[in-house]
């Protein structure tokens, strides 16, 4: 593994989105319209809930957070759909550079986007709503971390679909990480999914991280063992991404896919 | 004898029934030019595509620089380099940041000298700040030539490099493949539907219809052996399977 290749596939992205309005756009847009329209609801609700502590940080919280994990995953599969439409692939791969490599550099890409995503998103949650995330406190940066490493691990399997079906498959950079919303406790406790959901709950790293946000804002403690478990589920899922991509690559390499993909 | 920079032995791919490319055997020598020939489907394509790892082959062997490309991909590549008028650069970067990120990819010593040079020699320098795709096709084929020399490549793969070129700009392409191989030992592997620039660029042809390989030697020799007048004769008669 070499740097230089993880950093020049890194700067063919800064370069597109240092001056592409459109792209720059959709990095802000939907983070932006979802702040406001979810942000003045909560603030709106929250007139009624005076007995609920923490309404409004229970909700943008979530939201921000929520947003974070999306455009880690976007980070990914959206930049990798950046090289498929510049029909730019078959120079990549056919150059030193390994598929490894490859994801390497757009995660290095997802976290600038992100970055990015959750400085405006604080910010202007701040202005609209006076609303400080960081008073959630310094807990909230291994979730944050936990959160990331999910859209990663979305994101990579997402990428290796695509490699695999073609441009059929575009809809899941979109799709799939909202697939994983409901069983992700964003906006309520695993406590309420009918059981067979709270089971798939249980395996998905970013339940424990919301639960672990709404135990810091209640009780003021620090959810070591939310941390643990998703941190530990992360590992794995991340791990298993990387597989099935490499595992996709050979097919698609051994079919004849990745020209046809490419050109 | 000079040792092959390239070596094929065996090389087979199958596409669900479609044998696409059948037990082709050749090598590439140090300073050689290979022209690949053959009408729509022979196979052409499909052979640079597993010469340049984007297609796993069924059965065979390739070496390159004496090693297996299943087991130093990322060695033989620092000094491999291929260009293809099929495939594109990002259109939304500009010429020059383009071949920045290429001469980053290969680690490219003196990297704003090497671009300068090849912003010359393919006569591109006037748009180097312009976005790809406010270029014209002519300009991004130079373009695709640039990229594929950035790293001074050993060895050079050419899926039909001149195809949206003019005749002036093929042609001052094909003198430059020449000097360039000349001066620094350059192997090229070249596929090209313009039998004209077959014959003036290839030391050697290899011959392919349906994945075979039909005939090889120099073109004179391949012309002498199907008893016509020149490439394009030999092209129209595989191509119409007159007597194969």
């Amino acid at each position: 593994m070499k740097p230089h290749r993880i950093i020049a596939l890194f700067t063919r992205h800064m370069y597109l989105y240092r001056r592409s309005l459109p792209r720059l756009l959709e990095v802000f847009y939907w983070p932006l319209l979802d702040l406001l329209l979810w942000g003045f609801i909560t603030v709106y609700l929250a007139q009624f809930r005076q007995n609920l502590p923490g309404f409004i940080t229970f909700f943008l919280g979530a939201l921000i957070l929520w947003d974070i994990l999306f455009r880690s995953q976007q980070g990914i599969s959206v930049s990798f759909l950046e090289d498929l439409w510049a029909k730019n692939l078959l120079n990549l791969f056919a150059s030193p550079l390994s598929p490894v490599e490859y994801i390497l550099s757009l995660m290095m890409v997802s976290i600038v986007k992100l970055i990015a995503v959750a400085g405006i998103m604080a910010a202007l949650a701040w202005v609209f709503y006076s609303f400080n995330i960081f008073l959630i406190g310094i807990s909230l940066i291994p979730f944050v971390l936990s959160l990331m490493i999910m859209g990663w691990a979305i994101g990579i399997i997402t990428t290796a679909l695509i490699l695999r079906f073609g441009q059929e498959a575009e809809v899941l950079a979109w799709a799939l990480g909202f697939l994983f919303m409901p069983v992700s406790a964003v906006f309520y406790p695993v406590s309420v999914l009918p059981p067979f959901l709270q089971t798939i709950a249980h395996c998905v790293p970013a339940s424990y991280v919301f639960e672990g946000m709404r135990s810091v804002i209640t009780t003021g403690s620090f959810p070591l063992n939310e941390l643990l478990l998703s941190s530990g589920l992360n590992a794995i899922y991340v791990l298993i991404a990387f597989l099935f991509f490499q595992w996709n690559f050979s097919i698609v390499k051994r079919r004849g896919l990745l020209v046809r993909i490419g050109e | 004898m000079f040792e092959p920079v390239v070596e094929v032995k065996g090389l087979t791919k199958v596409f669900k029934s479609l044998k696409a490319v059948d037990n082709v055997s050749f090598n590439i020598y140090p300073g050689e030019i290979l022209g690949l020939l053959g009408p729509n489907g022979a196979g052409k394509t499909t052979i640079i595509h597993m010469l340049l790892d984007l297609t796993t082959p069924a059965s065979g062997a390739i070496k390159i620089f004496g090693l297996d490309l299943n087991k130093h991909r990322e060695r033989i590549f620092k000094d491999v380099n291929f260009s293809s008028s099929y495939v594109s650069m990002p259109n939304s970067l500009t010429v020059k940041e383009n071949l920045k990120v290429f001469a980053r990819l290969y680690r490219v010593k003196e990297k704003e000298k090497r671009i300068s040079e090849l912003l010359k020699i393919f006569e591109i320098e006037a748009i180097k700040d312009k976005l790809v795709r406010h270029i014209s096709s002519g300009h991004q084929t130079r373009l695709n030539l640039a990229k594929s020399l950035i790293n001074n490549p050993k060895v050079l793969f050419l899926d039909e490099p001149t195809a949206s070129l003019d005749p002036d700009i093929a042609d001052k392409t094909r003198s430059l493949l020449k000097l360039i191989k000349k001066e620094r030992n350059l192997s090229i592997l070249y596929t090209s539907h313009n039998m004209k620039e077959m014959e003036e660029m290839s030391d050697r042809i290899i011959f392919l219809h349906k994945g075979r390989i039909i005939a090889a030697g120099k073109p004179e020799e391949i012309i002498r052996d199907f008893k016509r007048k020149n490439l394009e004769e030999v092209f129209l008669k595989v191509a119409r399977e007159e007597k194969i």
